[in-house]
């Protein structure tokens, strides 16, 4: 593996979110303090509890998945399409670093935009609830692992993506519906049988019950299958975007 | 002797049905200045987009010094610099980072790369500037920002692909004077695509000519020159009498009451147009030809309907 290349991809990638951080890291502290304010403080203090929690305490897990999934997305498929479309991305395509290398350098990148972001977020919760950790590893595979996965779907839609309207698509209409359906604000289990059945085709609602069972020891699912599910989502979008590199779908005429 | 390239029966026919290129063959010499011409729409970018990885073929064999690009890409691809028609950096990064990057993706360290890009930076006349976007560059600036980045990995072929488009003619005299020195002291295989047939026509020793996806014509500089069977030239007086007359082996055409043209055929030599102006009393301020010569056999080939011969 080129190293020196993969080092290069990701630097390149955090200087980018760097440069323009009052778009990429100031906005998600914004809208999270709002969220915490308006959902935790005035709204959820009259939810009462959930699942024996806080609705306050409740919620924080989900909202910094939530913010983690956003930001790691949203960063390689406006990296990687802003690549496409100001055709800087040729630069890499005559070299001979390899599309695993052009993956994991992206996908680095975004992964590391989302982890920071997600701390960003924490620290900011920390002012609103005391924030408890159950099982610490968990916590930290299952950010590392559901970004990742995004990550790399980032990747996907961006090598589709033919106009800047197609990078926004899938953010609005499937990711951010499923994010709020997939548990961030509520516990499944206040659902009726069917609706549970439903809810758990959501990938989402996986990764914020493993994420929350991490801070909490609580979820509405089993731990082990959460692992199970984000790996098998890995392994196959992987599989896809390389097989979208190699043939050089989006990219190569 | 291994080929700087060589492309055999290279295809391209593009999803919507055009078939850009239709099967040709051409091989670079190591240490070459090639010369890589044709009308827009030709085939040239879409070949250089095969050698480059840009662009997937649809048949045929590319080789660079001696790495197939279906079996040995990696290697093919090492060897290989390129310098685009179009703009492909990012506008908002700085001119160093540019070239930094660009090392990197070949592996180059940082520090190594730092070590290669001041003195290309300072040939080129972008040191002062490195730090600055790219987006803040003048458009000569850009091409030189795209000629140091296809060089930081020292590549033993270079292609360029219209490099001095759009820049004025003494940046441009400066950029022949690089390529010329890049290819002389460096030994850099050059391949050149230009619209500026005098570029070509001082730089390179070899050259092919596409049209319509073919190769129309490939051959040496010389020999390809030696072809032209007739020259055109305009002719300045002090003044043309009333009714022009015949000048014996010649045709002659009068442009204004001081200029005439003359078609000289080869072998025919310009001294006997002289001395049959003499005759009728008509004195020659100043002599030039009406095109450069591969500028006329350039046009020949490209208007003749197969693309063929040129005498």
């Amino acid at each position: 593996m080129n190293l020196v290349a993969f080092q290069t991809i990701v630097v390149k990638e955090i200087m980018r979110w760097t440069r323009i951080w009052s778009q990429t890291l100031l906005p998600p502290a914004i809208t999270m303090t709002l969220y915490f304010v308006i959902f935790g403080n005035l709204i959820g203090s009259r939810v009462g509890e959930m699942d024996g929690f806080d609705y306050m305490e409740y919620i924080v897990p989900g909202l910094i998945m939530m913010s983690v999934i956003t930001n790691s997305y949203g960063n390689v498929v406006s990296s990687f399409f802003s690549s496409k479309y100001q055709r800087s991305i040729e630069e890499m395509m005559v070299s001979p670093v390899s599309n695993w290398v052009i993956l994991a350098g992206y996908v680095g990148g975004g992964v590391l935009r989302g982890l920071l972001t997600g701390l960003i977020v924490t620290i900011i919760a920390s002012f609103f609830v005391d924030l408890q950790i159950h099982n610490i590893w968990v916590v930290f595979s299952v950010v590392f692992l559901t970004s990742v996965l995004f990550a790399i779907g980032g990747l996907i839609n961006a090598v589709f993506a033919k106009k800047f309207d197609d990078v926004a698509i899938v953010p609005t209409f499937i990711l951010t519906p499923l994010t709020y359906l997939g548990g961030v604000f509520y516990s499944i289990s206040l659902l009726p049988e069917f609706w549970q059945g439903v809810s758990k085709l959501n990938p989402i609602i996986y990764m914020v019950n493993a994420f929350r069972y991490g801070f909490l020891g609580s979820s509405d699912i089993q731990i082990g299958v959460a692992f199970a599910i984000i790996l098998v989502f890995i392994a196959l979008l992987t599989s896809f975007a390389i097989y979208l590199l190699n043939r050089g779908i989006g990219l190569r005429a | 002797m291994t080929k700087a390239l060589s492309i055999k029966d290279l295809c391209k026919t593009y999803d919507n049905g055009t078939q850009a290129l239709k099967g040709i063959s051409l091989e670079v010499e190591e240490g070459d200045f090639f010369a890589l011409l044709g009308p827009n729409g030709a085939g040239k970018s879409t070949a250089i987009g095969v050698i480059s990885s840009l662009v997937n073929k649809s048949a045929g064999k590319v080789e660079v010094f001696g790495h197939d690009i279906d079996t040995d890409l990696t290697n093919a691809k090492k060897q290989l610099g390129l310098v685009p028609q179009e703009f492909n950096f990012n506008m908002f990064e700085g001119v160093e980072q540019i070239i930094l990057q660009q090392a990197g993706y070949y592996g180059i360290s940082r520090k190594e790369a730092k070590k290669r890009a001041q003195p290309l930076l300072e040939q080129l006349g972008l040191w002062d500037k490195r730090d600055a976007q790219s987006r803040e560059l003048s458009g000569g600036m850009k091409r030189r920002l795209m000629i140091a980045r296809g060089l930081i990995h020292e590549p033993r072929l270079l292609i360029l692909d219209e490099p001095t488009a759009g820049v004025d003619i003494e940046l441009r005299r400066s950029m022949w004077d690089f390529m010329e020195n890049l290819n002389k002291e460096k030994k850099t295989t050059i391949v050149l695509t230009t619209h500026y047939l005098e570029e070509a026509e001082s730089l390179c020793r070899n050259i092919a000519i596409i049209n319509h996806g073919e190769i129309a014509e490939n051959t040496s500089m010389k020999g390809l020159l030696a072809k032209l069977d007739m020259e055109t030239f305009v002719l300045d007086t002090t003044g043309l009498p009333t009714q022009m007359p015949e000048l014996n082996g010649y045709d002659v055409r009068v442009r204004d009451e001081t200029t005439i043209e003359v078609d000289v055929h080869k072998g025919a030599g310009v001294n006997g147009v002289f001395q049959e102006l003499s005759k009728h009393d008509i004195t020659v301020l100043s002599m030039r030809n009406k095109a450069n010569r591969l500028e006329e056999l350039f046009v020949r080939l490209v208007e003749s309907p197969k693309g063929g011969s040129v005498a």
